[in-house]
């Protein structure tokens, strides 16, 4: 009961790897590209969350900068990401990402 | 100002935030989807706030929440989503999906249960009244290089990104 009031590192920790697994579930479930794309945001989050833990655990402010890099990587991959599924939608009238197979053996 | 009633929010925020990512990958409708996650997005700027994390809090409702999860709401107007609700939600390998990705939280569990004692039980003191202006004095100083490639970085994803979503270039 006392850990459970007691908010340290390790519950931020174990908070972004309940989201990271979540993003990872709709990654490698989901058919529509769209809600791909949202569950990789998931997964970048955790990621970030974690950072921002570890920068308040030791006191400095590098995982904070590092939480900005990651959200700028964010916002180019989801511009580049939704413009490629547009391109997609364009050419098959589908945004299911089964129908992807055009490299598929 | 240290942060008050500390584990109510923390549990509060952690169980919007799971509540959230859940509905983002079993809802069918990709707007209801986008919503949970600025939900989401929302209550993790708020536990920012309580890891003394001002200004990277207001990155992300400011970036996140407002920029691309707009982008997202955009692209979802533009294509047609009615076919793909009326279809199959998950994809053919999503029993294998499940199974990797119960693999990967038992090496979480494993991990975190195994190394959770290296984790000092410490809080430092940080301030925060001049938080923004140290992570500036960062980015501009020591991240310089960083910065300068993170903003070659997105002028290629937006040169990219005009180029596939274009008819004809």
């Amino acid at each position: 009961m006392e850990s459970m009031l007691h908010i340290t590192t390790l519950h931020y920790l174990v908070l972004g790897a309940a989201l990271f697994l979540l993003g990872v579930i709709g990654v490698l479930t989901r058919r529509n590209v769209v809600i791909v794309l949202m569950s990789i945001e998931l997964i970048l989050n955790a990621v970030n969350l974690n950072l921002v833990a570890f920068s308040r655990l030791w006191g400095g402010l590098h995982g904070q900068v590092f939480a900005i890099f990651v959200i700028t990587d964010a916002a180019a991959e989801a511009a580049v990401g939704l413009g490629i599924l547009i391109a997609f939608f364009r050419n098959k009238e589908t945004v299911n990402i089964d129908e992807v197979n055009l490299l598929k053996w | 100002m240290a942060p008050v009633a500390t584990p109510f929010f923390f549990y509060l925020l952690a169980g919007i935030m799971i509540l959230g990512g859940i509905l983002v990958i079993t809802r069918k409708n990709p707007v209801h989807s986008a919503v949970a996650l600025i939900v989401t997005l929302l209550a993790q700027a708020s536990i920012y706030l309580m890891l003394y994390a001002p200004f990277v809090a207001g990155v992300q409702i400011i970036l996140y929440a407002g920029g691309i999860m707009v982008l997202f709401l955009f692209v979802i107007m533009l294509v047609s989503i009615d076919r793909s609700m009326k279809e199959r939600q998950f994809n053919s390998q999503w029993v294998v999906g499940i199974i990797a990705a119960t693999a990967l939280g038992g090496l979480f569990i494993a991990v975190y249960t195994k190394g959770k004692d290296i984790f000092p039980d410490r809080a430092l003191p940080m301030v925060e009244n001049d938080n923004t202006q140290k992570i500036a004095t960062m980015l501009y100083g020591q991240y310089m290089f960083a910065f300068e490639i993170a903003s070659l970085l997105l002028l290629v994803a937006i040169i990219g990104a005009v180029v596939m979503a274009k008819k004809r270039i």
